[in-house]
């Protein structure tokens, strides 16, 4: 027999489980007790906040700023793990085709898959959120027309979106962005308007409504803080898909220059190497990219076990 | 002496969950006779539901048979392989659920649900197995066997396929048949149809059956002997119409004086007090207490099974006199 | 059914529509693109000339409605780089990108659908921990990367298979395909495997979630209850149930598999259509950009109408439901 857990149907009635515990705790409290329950996703939280935190004091922790010319020798270049360079440092992860620190590269080149990745999903957040409040809100023809063009862009792949967007916009830091947002909205838009339109029916917006309320009071005020628990869920989710996207389009040559070197254009640079063995180049920021898209899922995945059913409860 | 089809002696199944052990069924013992129709009648938890189950050997984790001894045939069944209650189940033993759109697979054509529970015991051909499931169908009253044998289960109505999960049951002939609240979930009329069909049946084939229900009306006029049942235990036990006429057991005699047939126009209706106890939580001594106008200090150790006559038990510390009928 | 059929039909035809008004505008209005044609020696005469042989003086909206009248006709416009029709170079790489994407779909069914059912069925034991672990791995790594490490270690280190190209093709039944030797097999494994790997972690979850749900249901303890085999209450009961809605599910998913495939050909150097995509975005090969996003939509377009269709024949509650509409 397999392994399921379900009392028969009079059984159920019968139970009335009654723990002590259940009482005299702030929801918040619970919802970080239980979240720390899942030693993985605590883990995963952990390196997330190193990985952050390393990108934030990058100046501090690295022998070299990869984008200052000053400190880069060709004379360095495409030397493995372990080598010493003209400056006399250790490549900890070996050194690029120009001669850069490869470790130096990895995390500046962090900073910015993460800015692009959090800003684009803030500002696709504040967007989506908006849209998909009013629409709620609003309802009929409104809403109607604003949720078929979210269908819409949702029943193509985010790949070819970005792609199309791309083509059609050209390059730059504040295009990718703006590709990254306009791929991203409509996930928080959807989200939003599906626990809006929940919220709408319940009675504390009809008392708000008999009050007198303005509509944005209403709906900044009282709808939306309601909405919190999916839009974290997805926020997570969507940030990781985001860094994975961007990382994708700089590798394929279409996402941010080589000015601005996140992690997906050291890989690039580093394929052309792939085939003569010289690894490290393309592998040591791909393994700290997936260490960041990883931790972000797991933490995401475990919001959402731990926020979804005490929506119901 | 004949053997009785079903012997369950002291059944003990619980249920090992999280916030602590369900006692669904705490020391349950029953017989049946060939030929024989059992009404086991209680409320929700009161552990008919899980009677049967463990019968069928179908109690899923957390839940399972602790103790005691459940005799098919003079063949005990508790501690067998699970291959054995494979080959029993559905064969030898058979049970009707209470929701036939529940219980029957959605996308599977109603015939291919009838010839594989013949092909799962016996080595027939596809064509003698699609045979005998039409005969099944014309036994229970179906009519047009051929097109019903190719629908889908919700291309039938509520009885229809109440009738097929009974034909199912039968097509293999068992011994005994186990129904769960078969009816609960049809109309009065057409449960009226499907009580008749049953006991009809039962005769003409000499299967034993058990009718789980929680309406008293129904076994009432169906069944040989009934068995009521409350927070796991068989509080009650005896040939039909002698434990309506004389019940011994205080909750038994609330069952009867709530029957809304029993009701006089214009007295209000009879209600037990209170609610069942939840089976986490059972009381020490008998499961009625809180409820019964007739408990004292000797009710809270568990009362043993009494028997008053050879027919009847009963487990109660102060039964009622048998002479006198229920009285308010 | 009939209506039904029709009604998705139009749905359709109207989301192509829409889909082919915002390309062709967002793709021609930014910069001006005669820039590729001539050579930077040209005097200003010289361009004008080219402008007006290409049909890029017209208004924009008169080059659109040139461009839909030639489309009705299967001329979707010339590319800018290649000079040749932009519909024929796509049909030309058609094949190579829906064989991969075909066989990336079967892999992932393959692998995905035992590891979910096994998970599903026990889901208390370590392993099926560590395969749902692992299926949150799989949808995290970034494909192209892990198509990188594909070549590093079964190309370059091992040297067990190929790192590039297609196997030779031939037709079958009026498909192109290199699927009949080994040869073209040991090409088409790696970036298949490659792309699979994105719907490995969806096929995990989906099945997974399906058996449990099935498992609690009344009928499976019914099955059971007619003595049938442990191996006949999953193999029929349960998986006939979870079958329609994870197979619908996968159909949908095969159009963003034929998008993702422009990360894995252009790793794997595969003759797809994906290849010619990014090529062309990053020369501004516009004719070739529009064409492409309108023969993907058209083709995601007839994908979910035959699911959709496929969905209402599988479920025979579906089915009867529109028959009798």
């Amino acid at each position: 027999m397999t392994d399921t857990a379900a009392p028969p149907h009079d059984l159920v009635t019968a139970v009335q489980p009654t723990t002590a515990k259940d009482k005299a705790e702030t929801p918040f409290r619970r919802f970080v007790s239980e979240f720390l329950e899942d030693r993985v996703a605590v883990g995963a939280l952990i390196l997330l906040l190193a990985i952050v935190t390393l990108a934030i004091i990058a100046p501090w922790i690295t022998p070299q700023n990869p984008y200052d010319l000053a400190q880069v020798d060709i004379m360095d270049s495409r030397r493995p793990p372990g080598t010493t360079s003209m400056e006399g440092y250790t490549f900890i992860l070996g050194s690029d085709g120009a001669g850069r620190d490869l470790y130096s590269a990895i995390i500046y080149g962090l900073r910015i898959s993460l800015s692009v990745g959090v800003l684009s999903g803030l500002i696709a957040l504040a967007i989506g959120a908006s849209v998909g409040l009013i629409a709620a809100y609003v309802g009929g023809r409104t809403e109607t027309i604003i949720m078929r063009i979210v269908d819409l862009q949702l029943s193509l792949p985010s790949i070819l979106v970005a792609l199309i967007l791309v083509a059609m916009l050209g390059k730059g830091v504040d295009k990718i962005i703006l590709a990254l947002v306009i791929v991203q909205w409509a996930y928080y838009a959807r989200t939003v308007r599906g626990s809006a339109l929940v919220e709408r029916r319940k009675e504390y917006v009809e008392a708000a409504t008999c009050l007198g309320l303005s509509h944005s009071r209403i709906v900044f005020r009282h709808i939306l803080p309601n909405c919190m628990a999916p839009l974290i869920v997805v926020g997570t989710v969507q940030t990781a898909h985001a860094i994975a996207l961007e990382a994708t389009l700089s590798f394929l040559g279409v996402g941010l220059p080589q000015t601005e070197p996140s992690l997906g254009v050291l890989i690039s640079n580093g394929f052309q190497y792939m085939l003569s063995g010289r690894y490290w180049i393309s592998f040591f920021p791909g393994v700290a990219l997936l260490l960041t898209i990883v931790a972000i899922n797991l933490v995401g995945d475990r919001l959402r076990d731990v926020l979804n059913p005490r929506l119901k409860r | 002496m004949t053997v009785p089809t079903l012997d369950i002696v002291d059944l003990k199944t619980h249920f090992f969950t999280r916030d602590g052990v369900a006692k669904a069924v705490d020391g349950v013992s029953l017989h049946v006779m060939p030929g024989e129709i059992l009404g086991i009648v209680g409320e929700s938890g009161s552990g008919k539901t899980v009677t049967g189950f463990s019968i069928m050997g179908l109690v899923d984790p957390p839940g399972r048979i602790v103790s005691g001894s459940i005799k098919f045939k003079g063949e005990e069944l508790v501690g067998a392989p699970p291959e054995r209650w494979r080959q029993i189940r559905g064969h030898r033993i058979a049970m009707v659920f209470q929701d036939p759109m529940m219980t029957l697979n959605p996308v599977l054509k109603v015939g291919t649900q009838i010839t594989e529970a013949i092909l799962a015991h016996e080595k027939v051909d596809g064509g003698e197995a699609r045979r005998r499931a039409r005969e099944s169908l014309v036994a229970v009253g179906i009519p047009s066997p051929d097109e019903r044998l190719e629908a889908y289960p919700h291309q039938l109505s509520g009885g229809m396929r109440q009738r097929v999960a009974i034909a199912i049951a039968l097509v293999n002939k068992p011994d005994l048949i186990i129904a769960d609240e078969p009816t609960t979930a049809l109309d009065v009329t057409i449960q009226g149809q499907i009580l008749a069909e049953v006991q009809a049946l039962a005769k003409r084939t000499g299967t034993a059956l058990v009718w789980i229900t929680h309406d008293l009306g129904v076994v009432a006029g169906l069944s040989d002997r009934i068995a009521v049942m409350y927070g796991g235990r068989v509080v009650e036990q005896g040939p039909t119409d002698d434990v309506l006429e004389r019940p011994y057991h205080q909750y038994t005699v609330g069952l009867l004086g709530s029957l809304p047939t029993r009701n006089k126009r214009g007295e209000r209706l009879v209600q037990i007090p209170g609610m069942a106890p939840s089976l986490l939580k059972l009381p020490v001594g008998c499961a009625f207490q809180a409820r019964c106008p007739r408990a004292d200090i000797a009710c809270a150790v568990e009362p043993p099974v009494v028997r008053p006559t050879p027919s009847r038990e009963h487990r109660c510390a102060h039964p009622h006199v048998p002479v006198m009928r229920a009285a308010e | 059914m009939l209506a039904f059929i029709l009604r998705r039909v139009l749905q359709s035809v109207v989301v192509v529509a829409a889909m082919v008004v915002i390309v062709f505008f967002g793709v021609n209005v930014v910069g001006d693109p005669v820039w590729l044609y001539v050579s930077p020696e040209m005097n200003q005469q010289q361009i004008e000339e080219v402008r007006r042989a290409l049909g890029l003086d017209l208004p924009i909206w008169q080059q659109f409605a040139v461009f839909v009248a030639n489309a009705f006709t299967g001329d979707l416009g010339t590319s800018f780089i290649h000079g040749q029709p932009a519909m024929r170079l796509i049909l030309e790489r058609m094949p190579a990108t829906l064989e991969l994407a075909f066989v990336a779909m079967l892999f992932s069914i393959l692998l995905g659908l035992p590891l979910g059912l096994y998970a599903g069925l026990y889901p208390h034991r370590a392993s099926s921990k560590a395969i749902m672990a692992g299926s949150i791995l799989g949808f995290s790594l970034p494909t192209f990367w892990v198509g990188l490490l594909l070549i590093m270690i079964f190309a370059v280190m091992l040297g067990w298979l190929p790192s590039t190209g297609r196997g030779p093709t031939t037709t079958i039944l009026g498909i192109e395909t290199s699927l009949h030797t080994a040869q073209g097999w040991s090409h088409i494994f790696l970036p298949a495997l490659n792309l699979a790997l994105l719907k490995i972690s969806l096929v995990i979850r989906l099945t997974r979630a399906g058996v449990r749900e099935a498992i609690m249901q009344d009928y499976v303890k019914f099955a059971r209850a007619k003595g049938l085999s442990e191996k006949r209450v999953i193999f029929v009961h349960v998986l006939r149930n979870i079958l329609i809605p994870v197979v619908t599910v996968l159909g949908l998913e095969f159009g963003s598999l034929v998008a993702f495939s422009v990360v894995t050909e252009t790793i794997f150097a595969w003759p797809g259509m994906g290849k010619l995509l990014l090529d062309s975005i990053i020369r501004v090969d516009r004719p070739v950009i529009v064409a492409y996003v309108i023969i993907v939509v058209v083709l995601f377009v007839v994908i979910n109408l035959v699911v959709d269709i496929l969905y209402s024949i599988l479920d025979p509650r579906v089915r009867l439901q529109h028959k009798e509409a």
